[in-house]
């Protein structure tokens, strides 16, 4: 039991607990859209292309979490923008959308990183530093993380519907492509708080694992939307207990852990049939 | 609470007009953007007030295209369409329609019944939760389509014909005056037609307006008042007795 217990002696561990659970909650609840919107692709290109708003965020002294949303809310624009009128057949497919602009954002991050002179400055962005995270960024995820409940449940019923049907959406005046565009901007809130967490190159797992997981258990959507949740909480609760007592990288543990509870899953799935 | 301010699109529940039929199409052409030439062209026609028209034609005739025209889905290239004497889109709330199945995705996490609720959500707007007359509006018309039994199912588990059902409970709910029909008894069995002949005949008892697309007129099990037959984007309409 004391094996539990210690890790949460320390006021950093407790800071990267609060951390953990405000992005995992954000990620979690908002990765079922992304995971049954087929937006998966969208989520991993986000996490990478917070990178040239981390970059000039650092070169500047500016907070990273606002450097990051930036960067990333400049991708949601731009993937929106090029795939807006896709499904009349009058735009770029969103698949080539997303990857036009993550990889040209990207490549942006990489030269200015370059620039820069330093990686090792951006290492803890890249693979997260969840264990020194700092009081503004602590807010930062603890507000994403409601922001995003609060929008999820005052227009649950419009995100659905865009979600399966986006013909009637357009056709009862919802507007499909507003609805895209604002699940692209959550997706930005989610990624920047993951970023903190498990770093650019893992976010994408706290999107697509619970979800993923959550789906196995149940086929509708707000118990869906709450045992992905569970999930990742007993993956950031699980990842950093183990990064602690084994010295590992607190974002890999997660990541791994989150995995781990994939397996799990989709192996007493298996074995019920 | 449902709230006037708040509804899609700034669109509210406007009266027709009635000296206007449901629908009046004036020299409609349409045509997608990548295309020079246009699907449709020169379609003219009126639909009285509890008139139900088949459209029919074949692959790729337009049938598609102009069901969703009329619905606001499509801009037309030039021409008029008037919907009880309003602008496409002028009332969302008088206009449903029946897409084809492959529009839907299917393996979004959503049950029956609240596929269904989503055709009141026009009547509720931003913000606002179905409330108890819309649960019951929801309710019969799963009864009538006998959809009760399957009503807590995934969407994704469903038959083809129980699918076809619930899109066109949803269409139905919506509580339109007009209703545009997209092959709905594409690939259904012989139950689901003597379904859906029923609902269509009780709605055309109750005055609602219709157009219902189909590949071959003689699978209904009701009469039509006209026949709109779309040939190489233009249009013919014909007395029923004639197309059978």
């Amino acid at each position: 039991m004391h094996w539990l217990v210690e890790p949460w002696s320390f006021q950093f561990m407790r800071d990267a607990l609060v951390a953990g659970l405000a992005a995992g909650m954000g990620c979690a609840a908002l990765g079922v859209f992304v995971v049954f919107r087929r937006m998966a692709f969208a989520g991993e290109a986000m996490s990478h292309t917070t990178l040239p708003g981390l970059v000039v965020a650092q070169w500047q002294g500016w907070s990273l979490s606002l450097g990051a949303l930036a960067s990333n809310l400049i991708t949601a624009l731009g993937i929106g923008l090029l795939s807006g009128r896709a499904s009349k057949g009058r735009g770029v497919r969103e698949d080539a959308a997303i990857g036009v602009v993550f990889t040209g954002m990207f490549a942006l991050g990489v030269m200015l990183t370059s620039l820069g002179g330093s990686w090792r400055d951006l290492s803890h962005l890249i693979l997260g530093n969840i264990l020194a995270v700092e009081p503004g960024s602590l807010w930062f995820m603890i507000g994403s993380a409601l922001a995003i409940l609060v929008v999820l449940a005052a227009l649950h019923k419009e995100l659905e519907l865009t979600s399966y049907d986006a013909t009637y959406a357009d056709l009862i005046g919802i507007g499909s492509g507003r609805a895209r565009l604002l699940v692209l901007a959550l997706v930005a809130f989610a990624v920047v708080s993951g970023v903190q967490v498990v770093g650019v190159v893992l976010t994408s797992a706290l999107l697509i694992s619970p979800p993923a997981t959550a789906a196995m258990f149940t086929r509708t959507l707000r118990p869906m939307m709450v045992l992905s949740v569970i999930v990742s909480w007993i993956a950031v609760v699980g990842g950093l207990t183990l990064a602690y007592h084994a010295d590992l990288p607190a974002g890999a543990a997660i990541v791994g852990c989150s995995a781990v509870t994939f397996a799990l899953a989709w192996a007493w799935r298996r074995m019920r049939g | 609470m449902k709230l006037e301010w708040l509804a899609y699109g700034g669109r509210h529940l406007h009266a027709p007009d009635p000296t206007m039929p449901a629908l009046r199409v004036s020299e409609l052409a349409v045509g997608y953007a990548q295309a020079s030439e246009a699907v449709l062209s020169r379609v003219e026609f009126d639909l009285r007030v509890g008139a139900k028209l088949a459209l029919v034609g074949a692959n790729g005739s337009g049938k598609s295209t102009l069901l969703k025209t009329i619905a606001g889905l499509l801009k037309p290239r030039a021409g008029a369409i008037r919907v009880f004497g309003l602008a496409v889109g002028a009332c969302h709330h008088r206009t449903s329609y029946l897409p084809q199945r492959e529009e839907i995705n299917w393996s979004f996490p959503v049950a029956v019944e609240r596929f269904v609720l989503a055709g009141r959500f026009v009547h509720c707007g931003w913000l606002a939760r179905p409330d108890a007359n819309d649960h019951a509006v929801v309710e019969s018309t799963l009864a009538e389509l006998e959809l009760s039994a399957v009503r807590r199912t995934p969407i994704g588990e469903l038959s083809g014909g129980q699918k076809q059902r619930m899109l066109l409970a949803r269409a139905v709910a919506q509580g339109s005056d007009l209703l545009l029909l997209d092959e709905p008894l594409n690939a259904v069995d012989a139950s689901t037609r003597a379904i859906v002949a029923r609902l269509l005949a009780r709605l055309q008892r109750e005055g609602k307006s219709m157009i219902v697309s189909t590949h071959d007129v003689g699978m209904h099990d009701h009469p039509f008042d006209g026949v709109l037959a779309l040939e190489g984007g233009t249009l013919e309409v014909q007395p029923y007795a004639l197309a059978r």
